[in-house]
């Protein structure tokens, strides 16, 4: 695939009061699972509505499916893009069922397939026990998947989820993986949105860090850990402080953390050797930054970009 | 046009389910049948009042219940899925906002004409079994239409009201304001100005003033027609420079199209 699905070229939102979003180019390919975290306010459900076509690009250019989705002529392009909103409470007092097959048909089914689509989609997420109860009657998670197998309706090419786990519990998080997995296998391209959560990265080929409308970074995992150069943790075990006396290792802890070592990427061969030499050494933990460390430290990075600034302003004061 | 369909099958539904329909329809039926066969109670006889007498009761209480039940049936039904969030989802699928719309009002609007024709026409069926007067289905039939249009005009109005605000519980005191000013406080400004203001305004600018309540408009196709013995106040006075039931009819239809338009305009400019 030559064309990318979506691709944001220096687009922007403003409103009157704010930028939501400052400048961001972006390129989601077919069959690519992106995942776009920052805290709220930062600009992840602007980006979202500008994609889905829902509020227009202040500047810069938005297209998917090599259209601009705001436009008339990208209209049945619709059919084919499944949304899943943060905050969705669907018509109380219909059933799950009922709710499902009216969008189905809003999304172009024919009034009998539409139910059997929807049929087939509560099966998929787990709740076809429930599909003849009023929605009123959901739990929180029984809502979330209902969200979803709204969003999965018509096999989508393009899947953009804000906040797809919350609410739901360990088994119907890992169910939604895997459904992720398979829609991706399919081919369709997928836009994650979310707090970084455990268990995210091993479902996302690359990565997006947002603050205050600006985008921080992106890339796949293992060239944000680079860029980002975080330290190796490494915890011996059975050394009885023989570390702090050894001149090779002792350079690596910190007084924060004063069982661990924390070295960088380059050198862990090496300290990784010299700890083995060690006789008494029992255990080893290794552990690489994740996903969770390598998002705070750009929001730090981010965040020390402006202080500067705002303490300048303090002494003037 | 089919999205228009699934969104107003949806919303005819709903309608149902939350009993809007049936609740109308026994509302405007106990009403003008309790009004046909009582209504001449306050002349100190029980049976059926005159035709104009029963017409004239029944506009004159469908003035105030209408607007008010329209208004209570549609004033969230933007603004109530925009809070939870429905209306940011229809948006991102293949429908238009027009068709959004216009599928919302075929849907709310059928309940309100459906509950209107059985509530009204079962009395109409009644009396002409019982009087025989084929007058009886003409005055019915015109009544009936014209409180459908006004139920109609409503709802377009609540559509203003749900969408130029951004939350359910401000649309709901906005609709009853509306109502207020429709359904009680226009006739009253109207009436101060003929009492009032000496020579201040002619006949013909009443009725021209008038056009601008569709309430008021819905009174004068009902009441032009009958005896003005029946009629009394502001009205009376401008029955006697009373326009053409067609451009009545015109205007009041004028009612619905033009808030229903200015409703798309807003809802196309609304970002969410």
């Amino acid at each position: 695939m030559t064309t990318p699905l979506v691709s944001l070229t220096n687009a922007g939102k403003s409103y009157p009061e704010l930028d939501a979003l400052k400048s961001v180019t972006m390129h989601l390919n077919q069959g690519e699972v992106m995942g776009l975290f920052g805290h709220n306010g930062a600009g992840k459900t602007t980006m979202m509505k500008l994609i889905l076509g829902v509020i227009s690009p202040s500047r810069g250019k938005v297209e998917v499916m090599g259209m601009a989705p705001d436009s008339k002529e990208a209209w049945h392009c619709r059919s084919k893009v499944g949304y899943l909103p943060e905050n969705v409470s669907f018509y109380e007092q219909l059933t799950g069922l009922e709710v499902l097959t009216y969008f189905a048909k809003l999304k172009g089914f024919a009034r009998g397939n539409a139910k059997k689509h929807a049929i087939a989609l509560l099966e998929q997420v787990g709740i076809t026990h429930a599909m003849k109860r009023q929605v009123k009657t959901y739990s929180k998670g029984m809502r979330q998947r209902l969200g979803l197998a709204q969003a999965f309706i018509g096999e989508p090419k393009l899947l953009l989820l804000d906040e797809p786990t919350v609410g739901l519990d360990p088994m119907a998080t890992r169910d939604f993986y895997k459904t992720v997995d398979q829609l991706k296998s399919n081919g369709s391209s997928v836009i994650l949105c979310s707090h970084v959560l455990p268990g995210v990265e091993q479902h996302i080929d690359r990565a997006m860090i947002l603050s205050t409308g600006e985008l921080l970074a992106m890339g796949t995992l293992a060239e944000l850990r680079q860029q980002a150069a975080l330290p190796v943790a490494i915890k011996p075990f059975g050394l009885n402080g023989s570390v702090a006396n050894d001149s090779k290792l002792n350079g690596f802890l910190t007084a924060t953390c004063p069982n661990t070592l924390l070295v960088p990427e380059q050198e862990k061969i090496q300290v990784l050797k010299q700890l083995l030499s060690h006789e008494g050494l029992d255990d080893l933990q290794v552990e690489t930054a994740n996903l969770e460390q390598v998002y705070q430290h750009f929001l730090s990075l981010h965040e020390n970009k402006h202080e500067p600034s705002v303490q300048k302003k303090g002494a003037q004061g | 046009m089919r999205q228009i369909l699934t969104v107003a099958n949806k919303e005819f539904h709903d309608g149902l389910r939350n009993r809007w329909l049936i609740s109308i329809t026994l509302i405007f039926a106990l009403l003008s049948l309790g009004l046909t066969y009582f209504g001449a109670a306050a002349s100190g006889a029980v049976g059926v009042a005159s035709l104009s007498t029963t017409v004239a009761s029944l506009a004159s209480l469908a003035v105030f219940l209408i607007p008010l039940i329209a208004l209570l049936l549609s004033y969230d039904s933007f603004v109530g899925e925009q809070e939870s969030g429905t209306l940011l989802l229809l948006l991102t699928y293949p429908l238009s906002k027009s068709q959004l719309l216009l599928g919302k009002f075929i849907g709310q609007g059928s309940i309100i004409a459906l509950a209107t024709l059985l509530g009204f026409g079962s009395s109409a069926i009644l009396l002409y079994f019982q009087l025989g007067d084929i007058q009886i289905l003409t005055s019915f039939s015109v009544f009936i239409f014209s409180a459908i249009l006004l139920g109609l005009s409503f709802t377009a109005i609540s559509y203003l009201i749900s969408l130029s605000v951004s939350e359910k519980s401000k649309a709901a005191g906005f609709a009853l304001i509306t109502w207020f000013l429709f359904a009680l406080a226009f006739d009253l400004a109207l009436l101060a100005l003929l009492v009032g203001v000496e020579n201040g305004i002619s006949q013909a600018g009443l009725t021209q003033l008038m056009m601008l309540n569709p309430a008021d408009i819905f009174r004068l196709v009902n009441l032009s027609g009958l005896d003005s013995s029946d009629v009394n106040g502001a009205l009376a006075v401008a029955i006697n420079a009373s326009l053409s039931q067609a451009q009545l009819f015109t205007a009041l239809f004028a009612w619905v199209a033009l808030p229903l338009t200015i409703a798309i305009f807003i809802f196309k400019r609304k970002t969410l």
